[in-house]
C-alpha cells in the first residue's frame, strides 16, 4: 500500500515530495518529470498510488492531467493525487467523470501542511477521494441557487463540503468539533434533502455527492 | 394582351422614361457648370492672392470649395452610374496636444493656444495632399471634358455618362497613396489603443504586485526574522510563528494566483479558449450554457482578448443586470472569429456608462475586431463580437480553390509540360549524344544539323517552364488574392 510514483518537473518540489513521503514510510518508485514518463511509469509500475503535477513537459500544458486521464481509462480505478498551482471545476469533473474512486486534486500549497497533505495521499491509495476544499467552494457556490442546497443549514453545508473533500465522518467530526453521531446524522439529513441514496461506505457516498454537484450547475 | 405587356420586353415607355432621366441626368451635369465656371476664375483669383500675396487665409476656404464640388460630382455619379468613386482625401490631422507645460507646440515656437498650430496643420495637411491638386486639375479640365463629350450626352447619355465617370474617377477617385495613408492612420490609431490598453494593464498588474504579493513577502521575511531570534529563547512562541508564517505564504500563492488568472488564465494556457470559457462559464453564479465551434486554436494574442472579452461580459450580466442564465456561443466564419454572448438579464446596458464594454472595445480594436450591443430595457441582452482575419488564413477552406480560369490553366500545362520537355527535349538529346540514328517524331532531329541542338535547348527551356508555372500559379495564389485585395486597382496614378 505504499509504493508511490511522483511525477514533478521541478526539481526542488520534486525532492521535497520525495523526502516528505519516504519520512512517512512510502516507497519512492519513481520520480519523473515529464508526461510521456508519468505514462510509461503510471502503465508499468502500477503503483499505489501516484502525486501528478497537472503541467509537465514538453508541452507544459496539461500533460499530466491527460496521462493521468489515460492510465486511468486502461487501468479503472489507479489511484492518482493530481497537484496544481490552480484548481478549476473542469479538470475536477474530469477526473471524477468515471466514477471510481481513488483520485484526488489538490492545490501545491496543501504540501505546506505535511500531516493533511500525507492523509490525502493515504485516502486516495486506500481508494478514497481528496478534492481540494477551493474547488468544493466553488462547486457549491455554482449550485448554490438551486433549492435542494439552498435548503440546508449553514451546519449541513460545512459537513457537506468536509464529505465532498473526501473525509470521513471520523474526520469531519473531529474537523467541525462534533460528536460522530451528530455528524452521522447530518449526512442522514443531507442526503435526505439531495435525493441520494444513503450509504455507509465513505468512498462511495463522497462519489455521490460529488456526482450530485457535477450533475448541475 | 395584358399578359404579354407584363412578360415581354420592356415596353416603350419604360425604355423612353430611361432615356429620359438620363437626359435630365446629363443635363443637370451639364447645368453644373453653371456654378463650376465662376469656381475656377474666383479660385485662381483665391489662389493667386494666397501664394502671390501672402493672403494664405485664403487657401483653406478655397480648398474647402472645391472639395465640396468633387464630392458633390461623386455622390451624383455613385447614384447615376452605380461606379463607387472614394474620396481619396488624407486623414485630417489630430488635434493639437498640449505639452506638459500647457504649451502647443509648432515646429520651434510655442503657443499658449492651440488655434495657430490646428491652423498649421490643416494648412500643411490641405497643401500636400494630392488630392487637393487632382481636384483643381479636375476642376480645370471638367469644362473641357463636358464640352468634348456633348455630343455623346446628347445622342448616347448612358454611354456620355458612364465615360464621364470614369474620367471622373480617374482624378477624383482614390489613388493608391491615399488608400495607404488612411489605412496607415487606421493602423496607428488601433495601435495606439493597443499599447494604452496593454500599459493599462502593465500599471495594474504592477499595483497587484507592489500592493499584494510584495507586501505579503515582506510581511513573512519579517516574521522569519522574529522567528530567528525567539527560536532559542522561547521555542512555543516561535512555533506559533512558523505556522503564521506558512498561512501567510499559503495567502500570497492565492493571491499570485488571482494575479496569475488576471494576465494570462492558467487553463487557456493548458486547453485554448473553447476550455477556458467552459471553465469560466462553471466558476459564474448564473446557468452558462457555452457553444464553440472552432476547428483549431487561434493564435494566443486572439484567444486572450476573445476571453477577457466573454469573461468581462459574463461578469457584468451577472453583476450589473441580474441575469440568471447567459449562452455563449464562439464560431468562425471563414477567417473571421465571432463570439456571441447572450444573458436574460434586465437589459439596458450602455457602453457610455462605462461598465466595462468600452474596456473591451479597446482590447479588440487591435485586432480590428467590432462590438454590437443589444440592450433594450428589460432585456435580453445580446453582445456580438466580430474579429475579421483573426484566425490563421489555412482555417479557409475555400482559400486553395482556383478560380477556374486558373485552374484549367494548370491543367493543360501539366497535361502538356512533358511533351517539350522529355520527347522533345531529352530523348533526342540522349539520341544525339549516343549516336543513335532514329528520328521518329523528334522535330529536332527532323531539322538541319544546325537547328537541332539550339531547337533541343529551346524545347527543354519550354517544358520547363511550363513546369515551373504549373507549380507557381497554384503557390502563389493565396498571396496574389492578398495582394489584389490590399493593393489599390490604379497604381498608374499618383
Amino acid at each position: 500500500m505504499n509504493r508511490v510514483l511522483i511525477a514533478e518537473d521541478l526539481y526542488l518540489l520534486r525532492d521535497g515530495l520525495v523526502h516528505l513521503l519516504q519520512a512517512h514510510g512510502f516507497t519512492v518508485v519513481a520520480a519523473v518529470e515529464s508526461g510521456p514518463e508519468l505514462l510509461k511509469g503510471l502503465l508499468e509500475l502500477r503503483p499505489d498510488v501516484s502525486i501528478v503535477d497537472v503541467r509537465l513537459p514538453p508541452t507544459f500544458t496539461d500533460e499530466g492531467l491527460q496521462a493521468a486521464l489515460a492510465a486511468r481509462k486502461s487501468v479503472p480505478g489507479l489511484p492518482i493525487l493530481v497537484l496544481s498551482q490552480h484548481v478549476e471545476q473542469l479538470y475536477a469533473r474530469e477526473l471524477l467523470a468515471d466514477g471510481s474512486g481513488g483520485i484526488g486534486y489538490l492545490l501545491k500549497d496543501r504540501v505546506f501542511n505535511a500531516e493533511q497533505f500525507i492523509d490525502a495521499v493515504r485516502r486516495v491509495a486506500a481508494g478514497g477521494t481528496a478534492m481540494d476544499p477551493e474547488v468544493i467552494a466553488k462547486l457549491l457556490a455554482s449550485n448554490a441557487r438551486h433549492e435542494p442546497l439552498a435548503a440546508l443549514t449553514p451546519r449541513e453545508r460545512e459537513v457537506l463540503e468536509a464529505m465532498a473533500e473526501g473525509r470521513s465522518n471520523a474526520a469531519i467530526s473531529q474537523r467541525l468539533y462534533l460528536s460522530e453521531s451528530a455528524v452521522a446524522k447530518h449526512t442522514a439529513n443531507i442526503f435526505a434533502k439531495l435525493g441520494l441514496a444513503p450509504s455507509d461506505d465513505d468512498n462511495r457516498r463522497v462519489l455521490a455527492v460529488l456526482a450530485y454537484l457535477n450533475s448541475r450547475g | 394582351m395584358y399578359l404579354s405587356a407584363v412578360t415581354g420586353p420592356p415596353s416603350l415607355s419604360q425604355t423612353e422614361g430611361m432615356l429620359l432621366r438620363r437626359l435630365g441626368q446629363v443635363t443637370a451635369l451639364l447645368a453644373l457648370l453653371v456654378i463650376e465656371v465662376p469656381m475656377i476664375l474666383v479660385s485662381f483669383v483665391m489662389l493667386v492672392m494666397s501664394v502671390a500675396m501672402g493672403m494664405v487665409f485664403l487657401f483653406p476656404p478655397q480648398v474647402r470649395m472645391i472639395r465640396w464640388l468633387a464630392e458633390l460630382n461623386r455622390r451624383l455619379l455613385r447614384a447615376w452610374t452605380g461606379m463607387p468613386i472614394e474620396a481619396p482625401y488624407l486623414p485630417k490631422p489630430p488635434p493639437p496636444v498640449p505639452g506638459p507645460d500647457g504649451m502647443y507646440r509648432a515646429d520651434r515656437t510655442l503657443y499658449r493656444t492651440p488655434r495657430v498650430p490646428a491652423w498649421n496643420d490643416r494648412w500643411k495637411w490641405l497643401l500636400t495632399d494630392p488630392a487637393t491638386w487632382r481636384d483643381g486639375l479636375w476642376l480645370l479640365l471638367d469644362p473641357l471634358v463636358k464640352g468634348a463629350l456633348l455630343p455623346l450626352f446628347v445622342l448616347a447619355p448612358e454611354l456620355g455618362l458612364r465615360l464621364y465617370a470614369l474620367y471622373s474617377n480617374l482624378l477624383l477617385g482614390a489613388t493608391a497613396a491615399s488608400r495607404l495613408a488612411s489605412q496607415v492612420s487606421h493602423l496607428k490609431r488601433t495601435r495606439n489603443l493597443a499599447t494604452d490598453s496593454q500599459a493599462a494593464e502593465m500599471r495594474r498588474i504592477e499595483r497587484d504586485l507592489h500592493d499584494g504579493t510584495q507586501a505579503r513577502l515582506v510581511a513573512i521575511g519579517m516574521t522569519l526574522g522574529a522567528i530567528e531570534e525567539l527560536v532559542d529563547k522561547d521555542p512555543a512562541a516561535a512555533k506559533a510563528l512558523v505556522s503564521k508564517a506558512r498561512d501567510a505564504s499559503s495567502d500570497t500563492l492565492a493571491e499570485l494566483r488571482r494575479v496569475i488568472r488576471g494576465i494570462h488564465p492558467p487553463v487557456l494556457a493548458e486547453r485554448g479558449l473553447g476550455d477556458a470559457v467552459r471553465a469560466l462559464a462553471m466558476d459564474s453564479p448564473m446557468q452558462v450554457t457555452v457553444d464553440v465551434d472552432l476547428p483549431h486554436r487561434p493564435e494566443a494574442p486572439v484567444e486572450a482578448a476573445a476571453y477577457f472579452a466573454v469573461s468581462e461580459l459574463l461578469s457584468n450580466a451577472a453583476r450589473h443586470g441580474d441575469a440568471r442564465t447567459a449562452a455563449v456561443d464562439i464560431s468562425s466564419n471563414g477567417s473571421d472569429l465571432r463570439i456571441t454572448v447572450t444573458d436574460d438579464g434586465m437589459g439596458g446596458a450602455d457602453p457610455a456608462k462605462g461598465s466595462g464594454l468600452s474596456g473591451i472595445e479597446r482590447r479588440l480594436a487591435a485586432f480590428d475586431g467590432v462590438l454590437a450591443l443589444h440592450s433594450p430595457p428589460g432585456g435580453p441582452t445580446t453582445v456580438t463580437m466580430n474579429l475579421p482575419r483573426a484566425l490563421p488564413e489555412y482555417w479557409l477552406a475555400d482559400l486553395d480553390k482556383l478560380p477556374r480560369r486558373k485552374a484549367i490553366m494548370v491543367g493543360i500545362l501539366w497535361a502538356t509540360a512533358w511533351c517539350p520537355t522529355f520527347p522533345q527535349g531529352f530523348v533526342p538529346a540522349i539520341f544525339k549524344i549516343i549516336g543513335f540514328d532514329e528520328k521518329s517524331w523528334f522535330l529536332a532531329l527532323h531539322l538541319p544539323e544546325v537547328w537541332q541542338w539550339p531547337t533541343i535547348i529551346g524545347m527543354i527551356a519550354v517544358g520547363l517552364i511550363m513546369h515551373t508555372m504549373a507549380i507557381r500559379i497554384p503557390a502563389t495564389h493565396n498571396r496574389e488574392r492578398w495582394m489584389a485585395e490590399a493593393t489599390p486597382s490604379k497604381p498608374w496614378c499618383l
